[in-house]
């Protein structure tokens, strides 16, 4: 029942999305040529099977795909970076370039994703609540608060009344993964994906929903694309029923 | 054999005059190819001088975290230095001079991290030192001792990538040097250390200044190694760069204040010490 009604609500949000903002004529051309395509890290795992299967459909196409922290694309764009889509984990990074005019069209929601606490696998110190980050035997790392990941988990803890003093404020969510799969670092929070696409690495203890939060990736093809037509084909197979069973299978959320 | 040569040079740097500087006229080709150099490095200052919001400059400059940053880099670059210099001084003297099986190897090791990728490097001190690594676990065993995110990590990072250059600077003016000094104060009566003290390292003084300055400038820099293997965290191992780094994700205005800090404080410190170590009136071993 509840696929039915996210199967609609995605066929809906992909036609409208679909749709060129600015009224530019798309002419018969498919997509074609070049795309390079720059998302959460978060998304890496999600988004290189995205981009396969897009090549799957459309063999003139090459997906070039770049993973790094939201806020970092976000200032390589606005700096030049050549790219066509971006993929944030936030909508405050993606806002930095709505404002600056570096969108095309309005930016999708796309997928949403929840947090979790990853911990070494079989999760040794029984961490079971987000008080006992604040113990003092745990080492606990979090992103800086640039990073959408830093912010979503600064307003965890704050809403949980914990306070923790991180040793460590990474530059990505992958960053705090890693280091808790290496088991320098007993505990970060990251997103849900995180831990699952960390496989045995890496354990994932559950945050109560009335504490979480829902993060919203939102997705749009950039101001200075130069394959936009491509790109905007790519935002429409992200949010089809194909995309949306994609992104699903690495744990994201529908919008 | 060739020694004239060797001498007269020897006599150069022994009398601390630096060779003659102003005579020379360069062919036009070399004039040419020797400005688009300087070129290329100025273009990159030029552009962040030309980027930077000079109205909040001086309040950027002088926050908490540029502070606290700066203070961090200072100490820990300068421990690296002496680091590289108690460490990697003996190192440079056996590699110009002790002929022991796999001196080469040795060589290249002591190289390697120079060319490794900084991230690497700092992947690899994790697997060595971290509190799960080859040597850390038993840091953490024996004597709770956790490397990863503290000061010492992040001069152990700088040291790491720093020491080669202070290694084969020391170790090419060791190589060039005439030996008859040394094999004369020996003669004398005084102890391998006392020479290696007194005669020894005043020849090579330049050398030394200018390996450690190469030392000192890469630790200053150091941004890969040190944000993986030490973490991110102000006053503790948020040094200059990676601060400029998360500030560039965020507030770049605030990073190209950062990094014109950092640049400013770098070249004072190179052009000083280049007039007054290794050039300008006062040259080396004047005394």
């Amino acid at each position: 029942m509840l696929a039915a009604t996210i199967v609609g609500a995605a066929a809906c949000g992909g036609d409208d999305a679909g749709r060129p903002a600015d009224g530019e004529p798309t002419g018969p051309a498919g997509p074609t040529g070049a795309l390079r395509v720059f998302a959460a890290a978060s998304l890496t795992e999600a988004f290189a099977a995205l981009a396969d299967a897009f090549e799957d459909e459309h063999p003139d196409v090459t997906v070039t795909t770049n993973f790094a922290a939201s806020s970092e694309l976000a200032t390589q764009i606005l700096e030049g970076a050549p790219a066509d889509v971006y993929a944030s984990a936030d909508e405050t990074n993606m806002a930095r370039l709505v404002d600056a005019g570096e969108t095309a069209g309005e930016p999708i929601v796309f997928a949403t994703n929840r947090l979790q606490i990853a911990v070494e696998p079989g999760n040794p110190l029984g961490i079971a609540a987000l008080d006992d980050l604040a113990d003092a035997d745990v080492l606990f790392i979090t992103a800086a608060p640039q990073v959408p990941i830093g912010r979503y988990a600064a307003a965890v803890l704050d809403a949980a009344g914990v306070d923790v003093t991180p040793r460590s404020l990474e530059g990505s969510v992958r960053g705090v993964v890693n280091k808790v799969v290496l088991g320098e670092a007993d505990a970060g929070i990251v997103f849900e994906t995180d831990v699952r696409a960390a496989g045995d690495s890496a354990t994932g203890v559950d945050i109560p929903d009335e504490l979480n939060v829902v993060a919203r990736y939102p997705l749009a093809v950039t101001g200075s694309s130069t394959n936009a037509n491509t790109a905007r084909a790519f935002v429409d197979f992200v949010a089809s029923v194909a995309g949306r069973a994609i992104l699903a299978e690495f744990g994201f959320g529908a919008p | 054999m060739g020694e004239t040569p060797v001498v007269a040079h020897r006599r150069g740097t022994h009398r601390g005059r630096p060779q003659r500087v102003g005579r020379e006229r360069l062919p036009v080709g070399a004039v040419v190819l020797a400005t688009i150099a300087v070129a290329f490095f100025a273009a990159p200052f030029l552009g962040l001088l030309w980027r930077v919001p000079w109205s909040d400059a001086w309040q950027v400059a002088t926050s908490e975290t540029v502070r606290r940053a700066l203070w961090l880099s200072a100490r820990t670059s300068l421990a690296s230095t002496v680091a590289s210099l108690v460490l990697g001084v003996p190192l440079a003297w056996a590699l110009a001079r002790v002929d022991f099986p796999g001196r080469s190897l040795v060589r290249a090791l002591a190289t390697l991290s120079m060319v490794l990728p900084p991230v690497v490097g700092g992947v690899a001190l994790f697997f060595s030192f971290g509190r799960r690594g080859l040597f850390g676990q038993y840091l953490d065993q024996w004597f709770g001792i956790t490397l990863p995110f503290t000061t010492t990590a992040v001069v152990m990072a700088q040291t790491f990538v720093a020491m080669p250059f202070l290694v084969l600077t020391v170790e090419a003016a060791l190589r060039q040097l005439d030996r008859r000094f040394e094999d004369a104060a020996r003669t004398l009566g005084a102890s391998r250390w006392y020479v290696f003290r007194r005669v020894t390292l005043p020849s090579i003084r330049p050398a030394l200044v200018a390996g450690a300055v190469l030392a000192w400038a890469r630790a200053l820099g150091e941004f890969g190694a040190t944000i993986t293997f030490a973490g991110n965290l102000p006053g503790t191992t948020q040094t200059m760069p990676l601060a400029t780094y998360l500030a560039l994700e965020s507030n770049p205005d605030e990073a190209l204040v950062i990094s014109v800090v950092l640049i400013a404080v770098s070249f004072s410190v190179l052009v000083g010490l280049r007039e007054r170590w290794l050039g300008g009136g006062t040259g080396p071993g004047a005394g």
